[in-house]
């Protein structure tokens, strides 16, 4: 069973940090879901550690899972490619020191999508991770692994990346509760780049609390990332059960056409439930919303065309043989990286080219732009915007490879959040056809305030977050 | 006289300035001080651009680029921002250098130079930050290499890129501009052009209005001179066969002294340069009106004011004042002596030695000048003898005082000693006649009579020296 930070805590309380710790890894070694790359040969010794009284910090013994995009010392970080093979980072990731700081003890290290470039978790060379209410679906992606591992029992908490939908689309497929924090709310120091003016890490985890309890641990400032905003922020206080005279927008264009009927059915049952709660709603529109996608593909490429330049095989990860350097690092790069991450870094390429630069990038930097000012022009009227994380339940592994087109489309609600960098979280809001559904809240920059008590109040007053893949209430 | 310039030259220079005055690099805390050090030990996963890692950018080098803006004449742009130049090699950890593009730091200004007819001036173009990449050390020639080696401690140290207009008429020009940009660069104290590395130069150059070429991989000044030479000779004869100058670049193998094509047009890189994600655009507008106020004297200002101040002539200034340690060396000396004449001594004297020698200004202390000019105004020694004292400090070490004495260099003493030597030969001739038939011991009887003459000022035994070389003279 699924547990929070709480009832972790209170097990530690009542046994001992290493007796949860090694049922932690007990589930993990009898997993069939392929969601653990890596398992932290010294958890226990950690827990071994909290017991004996090194138990400061907020969340001391708590077992977490850590996407294998962002940096651990002593831990491989591969990106889920072949072409990080073998890289132990010589330094933890900001929020790997916070965590750890609040001694929080990390289990491993969980897979994805290759360099974070999908929506289903199948490109990660370490082959696929399972969806643990189906396991001939795919866990969504690009943190597929994060959610996974949560639905499943096998870590209370997680941490993923967002960079057009990473984590609220595998926490939606999952059943679970994902944050993708604004843009500048989490340092990215020691996230391997994938698109970094889009990109977050945030938190998965069972309950909308424990999302804030990490936001209170990860969110802190670092002045090693220049663009983390110095704000002070207790995301904690922010849950309290009341929605009554909320305004939310629901956005039509994230509504209709390519959604699920069931999945659109479940999202309005919900908006119906805050309506009931005090809050109340109207239709907006965020009319660029149908450039978004194409835009977010161009700077997201462009941007990882660069990012994905210094693996060469020159200074770690495995090397092909070359008669000369040009041609190893080819070499090495043409074998190690997977169709997906090859196909990105050739379009992105071609959209930074010269005679193309202006036609592409340039021009889907003026779509950001104007999907920014959708965002703001409808901020203020409403204080969230809520619509379906995903368009569909779980796909089918395999679904979608053959199509990459089909499979960028599916991120059509989750990108325009990524472009204008305002919060989203996604909680799980019912089942379709047996399969998990969620419910995108959107809200404006650095209200995380007002996006987790409406989360919260939605959690408290539902039970569809009891629904577990072992365990349909 | 106007210059004419008979070829139709025209020379633009891109020159890489390493901040090497700074104290870490440019976007991260590790140390600029690695000259001496083993490879990659001045490294971090920022400069080493290990996955990721972020870039923070270095206040003070904002600073020292907005220095050299400045003491260049140059504009200053509000809002600055970086950029990334996307290209594989080796010593490029991340696979792009960040760069600036469309907004660098600096724009606009100009130097004004020695020119071939006078005074003349270079327009700057742009100057721009970016970051140094590494080193790479080829085992064996490079052609034929069996493998390289890379040193990251380079990596990420901040650079200025100063661009200016094709202005420079001859290669002689482009040396002297050189020479200038860096005596500005180290009055501003932002860096020393002593070290290594510290000074790249990249040179285009144009004939009679012909396509141009980019020279590549220049590292001194001389180097810049004699590519740029070697270029308009090789490009002359090309147009004398029949052949086109096209535009291509080229590099400059500074051991052979020729320029050797690299790369033609067609092949030229497309670097895809868009905006670093990972830095956000900095207002500096603010700063410079604060960075101007605390900017150091400058060469030329400084020549005006030793010319003032210190009533030498403008010549002397000039020459004492275009390098900031020979400037500082000669405020040291004047302050102990009349700096007319200290003028003259380091500017004259002095520096000729020193070029003569290859060596720099610290290869000479201020207090041995000083003693020297001193023993020379005081009239103990000859200004020939000074400069002799001079030469032999440089080649053999020593001090004035020693060496005066080893050399018998005190005008007086020597000729008290001189003096006393033929008087008393002259007075013992039984002595001497028995000293020139064999018997050594009537030596110490003169040695005696000389030593009681200068009532022991003598050394003895160089006076025993002094008379058997004037018996050998005279009396032989």
């Amino acid at each position: 069973m699924p547990e929070t930070i709480k009832q972790v805590k209170e097990k530690i309380a009542n046994s001992s940090a290493e007796d949860v710790i090694s049922s932690y890894l007990e589930k993990i070694r009898r997993s069939s879901i392929n969601g653990f790359i890596y398992v932290a040969e010294n958890a226990l010794d950690q827990a071994k550690a909290i017991d004996s009284g090194n138990n400061g910090g907020a969340l001391a013994g708590v077992p977490i899972a850590i996407k294998d995009n962002i940096s651990t010392i002593g831990m491989p970080t591969t990106c889920g490619s072949k072409i990080l093979q073998g890289y132990v980072p010589p330094y933890d990731a900001h929020v790997i020191e916070r965590l750890k700081a609040e001694g929080a003890i990390i289990l491993g290290k969980v897979n994805m999508d290759e360099f974070a470039m999908g929506t289903s978790t199948e490109t990660s060379y370490y082959g696929p991770t399972l969806n643990p209410w189906d396991t001939e679906r795919v866990p969504g992606g690009s943190s597929g692994g994060s959610a996974a591992v949560v639905a499943a029992g096998e870590a209370p908490v997680s941490l993923g990346s967002d960079t057009g939908g990473s984590v609220r689309c595998p926490a939606a497929f999952c059943g679970v509760v994902g944050l993708k924090p604004t843009y500048g709310g989490v340092s990215r120091y020691g996230l391997v780049s994938y698109a970094n003016s889009l990109e977050q890490i945030g938190p998965l985890a069972n309950s909308v609390e424990d999302i804030a309890t990490l936001m209170d641990v990860i969110g802190t400032y670092d002045h090693r990332d220049s663009t983390c905003v110095n704000r002070d922020i207790n995301y904690r206080s922010s849950l309290e059960d009341d929605v009554s005279g909320m305004k939310i927008g629901i956005p039509k264009e994230y509504f209709g056409e390519g959604i699920d009927e069931k999945v659109e059915e479940k999202v309005w049952d919900a908006i119906g439930k805050f309506e009931e709660l005090g809050a109340t709603y109207t239709e907006i529109s965020l009319p660029n919303t149908k450039y978004a996608l194409a835009a977010y593909y161009i700077i997201a490429m462009s941007e990882a065309s660069s990012n994905l330049a210094r693996f060469d095989g020159t200074r770690y990860g495995p090397r092909s043989e070359g008669e000369n350097w040009h041609m190893m690092a080819s070499k090495t790069r043409h074998e190690c990286f997977g169709a997906e991450v090859q196909r990105r870094i050739l379009l992105g390429t071609y959209a930074l080219s010269a005679g193309y630069h202006d036609k592409y990038y340039l021009k889907a930097l003026k779509v950001r732009t104007l999907v920014k000012e959708d965002f703001d022009r409808a901020f203020s009227d409403v204080d969230v915007m809520m619509a379906p994380t995903m368009p569909s339940p779980a796909f089918k592994l395999g679904e979608k490879m053959e199509d990459p087109l089909s499979l960028y489309l599916s991120d059509v609600n989750t990108v325009p959040v990524n472009l204008s960098g305002v919060p989203s979280i996604s909680v799980p809001c019912g089942l379709a056809d047996g399969l998990p559904v969620g419910l995108q809240i959107i809200g404006k920059h650095f209200d995380e305030a007002g996006i987790l008590k409406a989360a919260y109040t939605f959690e408290k007053n539902t039970h569809h977050h009891m629904n577990t893949a072992g365990e349909v209430i | 006289m106007v210059y004419e310039n008979p070829d139709g030259v025209m020379i633009g220079l891109e020159v890489h300035v390493q901040l090497n005055k700074l104290n870490s690099k440019l976007f991260c805390g590790c140390s600029t001080d690695y000259h001496n050090d083993e490879p990659n030990t001045h490294v971090c996963p920022v400069c080493m651009g290990l996955p990721g890692s972020l870039p923070v950018l270095n206040k003070k080098a904002v600073e020292y680029a907005i220095r050299i803006g400045l003491a260049l004449n140059c504009e200053i742009i509000e809002q600055t921002q970086f950029h990334r130049k996307n290209y594989y090699y080796p010593d490029l950890p991340k696979g792009f250098q960040t760069t600036q593009y469309d907004f660098p730091i600096v724009g606009n200004g100009k130097i004004v130079i020695d020119g071939e007819d006078g005074e003349h001036v270079v327009r700057i173009t742009r100057a721009h930050m970016e970051e140094d990449p590494g080193k790479l050390m080829h085992i064996g020639h490079i052609e034929k290499s069996k493998g390289t080696l890379i040193d990251y401690n380079r990596s990420g140290m901040a650079l200025v890129e100063i661009v200016t207009e094709p202005d420079m008429r001859s290669p002689k020009e482009a040396r002297r501009f050189l020479d200038k940009l860096r005596n500005i660069l180290e009055y501003l104290d932002v860096f020393n052009g002593t070290l290594e590395g510290a000074m790249r130069v990249d040179a285009n150059i144009s004939i009679g209005g012909g396509d141009r070429i980019e020279i590549k991989n220049i590292s001194s000044h001389k180097g810049a001179e004699r590519a740029l030479l070697y270029e308009i000779m090789r490009q002359k004869n090309l147009v004398r066969r029949g052949g086109t100058v096209v535009m291509e670049t080229r590099h400059f193998d500074e051991a052979r002294g020729v320029t050797i094509s690299m790369r033609t047009k067609e092949e030229e890189h497309d670097y895809r340069y868009f905006p670093e994600p990972d830095l956000v655009p900095i207002r500096v507008s603010d700063w410079v009106e604060g960075i101007r106020e605390t900017l150091p004297e400058l060469p030329d200002a400084r020549r005006k004011r030793f010319v003032s101040d210190y009533n030498v002539a403008d010549t002397h200034a000039k020459a004492l004042t275009s390098d900031i340690r020979v400037a500082d060396f000669y405020e040291s000396v004047a302050k102990e002596v009349d700096p007319v004449i200290a003028a003259a001594w380091v500017a004259d004297i002095l520096k000729g030695e020193l070029n003569y020698r290859d060596l720099g200004i610290s290869a000479f202390k201020v207090e041995d000048l000083v003693e020297i000019i001193d023993l020379v105004t005081s009239g103990k020694i000859t200004e020939k003898s000074g400069v002799d004292v001079i030469r032999t400090i440089l080649d053999e070490g020593g001090s004035p005082e020693s060496i005066v004495e080893k050399k018998g260099l005190i005008k007086v003493e020597g000729d008290i000693v001189s003096q006393a030597i033929s008087e008393s030969l002259k007075e013992n001739p039984e002595a001497l006649q028995d000293f020139l038939a064999g018997k050594e011991k009537s030596l110490n009887f003169l040695v005696g009579q000389v030593m009681k003459k200068t009532r022991g000022r003598a050394d003895a035994r160089s006076v025993r020296e002094l008379l058997i070389h004037e018996i050998d003279e005279k009396y032989r």
